[in-house]
């Protein structure tokens, strides 16, 4: 039996995800942007998602412009940075890579750093707005360790000296979204939805990455994928309907896990649990090297991932880890856990198990039977 | 029974990773990343390929860090300091044996499988395991093995041992492998078309020691631009004109000296060798055969222990020995050990 523990890497798509996108694929395959019946059906279905969306993330329908995904969307919004970006030093490459850019650029970017547990260092994200800035760009919720930001109180630290904008990739469908940003990307894949597609949800002007017919307002380029879109509002549909349980849930699935594991020797939690997504144990192990540690345990049917899934194959420390002070060895020696639709308690304690065998054999170095 | 089966992307370690399946092991694909973008040596996607067309899992390992810091740069420091280093003993240890030998341990697997010609056996006399030369002599790797020990060796399953190059293309062929006829890797992967002194200054720029060329009475010849360029026993782009055919004897790399002489002066007949190691105990023969190169006849020699060295007393002198090469000490065809030259001499 094969036990997926890795929901932050991506989810598999509900079946009323897939009922809904096959639906437009087999019916409502018109252009939205066309006059004629057939696009009206399309237009409809567009309109539709647009506001289920919109629901999920509290904002205004025309707030939303679909995306290929959060990447597009972080590197839509940090395209219009021309002086000053503040960010973090536990983003997403699909921020910190432009942001990186920018500075080659001659752009001033201030990384504000994070302490032990993962949390914004606020003086210092006060001191970075001394002199204002364009935007604000931060991770809501880690992607590797599960910390989540405090959105109010870094709103009120900013106080409107700049531009928020959220990368809200992983926080969507697992937190409540609150808080007063003016820009929040958000990526389908992560709730149950499909990939290649997400959104860029703009209180306010947002920059115009992709040019082209002037779909989704003129905003965003490009006839939209309209299959994606409509699996996408199905996840959140879902997300919205299912939100209290699915906390609840996760939460009791991965401290079901935590209790398993706190005995591992050295095993420690990053971050604090009451500040780390619900679904989302970011373990360190003493002496272990992550990448065998992952591959070995999915030859023992268990998938889950060291660090981040976007840095698969890549043996370079968690920048994350080492932001919140973490040794390279340290960081090396991570693992992280993610719950979701489809676990249950049994499987958790399977994993559990797995865990403690795999990691007491390559402690006594003997191979196996 | 789980084995893990080292993966080049080549067609040894493709065959090597069907053999492993046809003999009823879980095979566990496993290939080593070194270098950054595809290398001829090493081409992970065709790796990962022949492992979907095997049904293996197949995991890449990144050692692209400290290959560099490994091996890479060490053979630079090597040429720096006028040596002729084979990178290839060291890669072949710690960047395949080595991170095998932990993925074994990791995945509770018995075998550690690789496309390498050579052979391994017990010692019907005592039960140790023996490394033994590949059946077929022209691609015989057992010279990149020597630092395998018995623990290594107690896990290593060498399945083309027995078999010639042209039979290993034949048996990947029939089993319809795509990379049945990809063409040979060159000899050092990070080394693109031999030319080791761009590497050599690419890696540790500013660092190259020019000097003089002298002859073998201490006349000076020209000068050069750096040691690096030079290895025991070249006799191209010296750069100077001695009016006769003269190869490089020594590369003194406190002085910056590099001196020729004619082919006599090549000849060594003693050879001091440091860094030993041994497959098994060490060797109660003293009447062994040393070969200095890979796919070099081997010479029969006298062996000696000198405190952490060895002495090897040569029976027919070898040319062009420089310090840096691994001497590979056998006994027949069995590996006994080896290490890498310090000094020679006549």
């Amino acid at each position: 039996m094969r036990i997926y523990l890795d929901h932050n890497a991506t989810t598999p798509l509900r079946p009323e995800v897939v009922e809904a996108m096959s639906r437009v694929l087999r019916e409502t395959w018109g252009n939205p942007s066309s006059i004629h019946a057939e696009g009206a059906a399309a237009r409809g279905a567009l309109d539709g998602a647009r506001s289920e969306v919109a629901e999920l993330v509290g904002a205004a329908p025309e707030e939303v412009v679909f995306t290929a995904g959060a990447t597009e969307a972080n590197n839509t919004v940090l395209s219009g940075v021309r002086r000053h970006l503040v960010t973090t030093r536990v983003e997403h490459p699909s921020v910190r890579e432009p942001a990186a850019e920018l500075e080659e650029a001659g752009v001033r970017v201030t990384r504000v750093p994070v302490d032990g547990d993962g949390r914004l260092d606020l003086v210092a994200l006060d001191a970075a707005l001394e002199d204002g800035a364009d935007l604000v760009s931060l991770i809501w919720a880690n992607n590797e360790t599960g910390v989540v930001q405090p959105l109010p109180e870094i709103v009120t630290c900013i106080a409107a000296r700049a531009p928020l904008h959220v990368d809200a990739t992983q926080a969507l469908g697992k937190i409540p979204v609150e808080g007063d940003w003016d820009f929040l990307s958000a990526s389908a894949h992560k709730l149950n939805g499909p990939k290649g597609t997400g959104c860029l949800v703009a209180r306010r002007d947002a920059p115009v990455l992709l040019r082209g017919g002037g779909q989704e307002a003129g905003r965003r380029g490009g006839t939209e994928n309209l299959a994606g879109i409509v699996g996408f509002a199905a996840a959140c549909a879902l997300a919205r309907k299912e939100a209290v349980e699915r906390r609840t849930r996760c939460a009791a699935l991965r401290d079901r896990l935590w209790e398993r594991l706190e005995k591992l020797p050295g095993a420690r939690r990053n971050g604090r649990p009451e500040e780390v997504l619900p679904n989302t144990l970011s373990l360190e192990l003493p002496g272990v090297e992550g990448d065998a540690l992952v591959q070995a345990l999915d030859l023992e049917g268990v998938a889950v991932s060291a660090g981040a899934a976007c840095h698969a194959g890549a043996v370079s420390a968690s920048h994350v880890l080492l932001a919140m002070g973490r040794t390279p060895e340290q960081a090396l020696g991570s693992l992280r856990i993610s719950v979701g639709h489809g676990n249950d308690e049994a499987q958790i304690d399977e994993a559990a198990e797995r865990i403690h065998a795999l990691l007491q054999r390559m402690a006594s170095g003997k191979p196996g039977e | 029974m789980r084995a893990v089966v080292g993966m080049s992307g080549g067609v040894d370690s493709s065959l090597a990773a069907a053999c492993a399946v046809e003999a009823g092991f879980e095979a566990v694909g496993v290939g080593v990343r070194q270098l950054e973008g595809a290398s001829r040596c090493c081409s992970l996607a065709d790796a990962r390929r022949v492992c979907e067309e095997l049904g293996m899992r197949f995991y890449a390992v990144d050692r692209v860090d400290a290959f560099r810091r490994e091996v890479m740069e060490p053979f630079a420091d090597g040429y720096l300091r006028g040596q002729t280093p084979i990178p290839c003993v060291s890669c072949n240890r710690t960047f395949k044996f080595d991170v095998l030998l932990a993925r074994a341990r990791a995945f509770g697997a018995e075998r550690v499988v690789t496309g390498h010609f050579a052979r391994v056996d017990s010692d019907p006399e005592t039960g140790r395991r023996r490394l033994l030369r590949g059946r077929d002599r022209t691609k015989d790797q057992s010279y990149f093995l020597f630092q395998l020990d018995q623990e290594a060796l107690a896990r290593a399953w060498f399945p083309l041992g027995e078999m010639t190059k042209a039979e290993v293309r034949e048996a990947a062929r029939r089993r319809g492998l795509h990379t049945a006829d990809k063409p040979e890797s060159q000899e050092i992967c990070f080394v693109p078309g031999d030319d080791y002194a761009a590497v050599v200054e690419g890696l540790r720029p500013g660092a190259a020691r020019p000097g003089a060329v002298i002859d073998e009475d201490g006349a000076v010849l020209g000068r050069h631009d750096g040691i690096h360029r030079f290895t025991v026993g070249q006799r191209r782009g010296l750069g100077v004109a001695a009016g006769r055919r003269v190869y490089v004897t020594s590369v003194d790399a406190e002085t910056g000296t590099v001196r020729v002489g004619p082919p006599e002066a090549l000849e060594v007949r003693e050879v001091r060798v440091r860094d030993v190691s041994w497959t098994g105990e060490p060797p109660v023969t003293r009447r062994v055969e040393v070969q200095v190169r890979y796919r070099q006849e081997p010479v029969k020699a006298h062996l000696t222990e000198r405190g952490q060295e060895i002495l090897l007393e040569l029976d027919a002198p070898v040319s062009g020995l420089s310090a840096g090469q691994a001497a590979v000490v056998y006994d027949g065809d069995v590996v006994l050990g080896g290490g890498f030259v310090a000094g020679a001499g006549p």
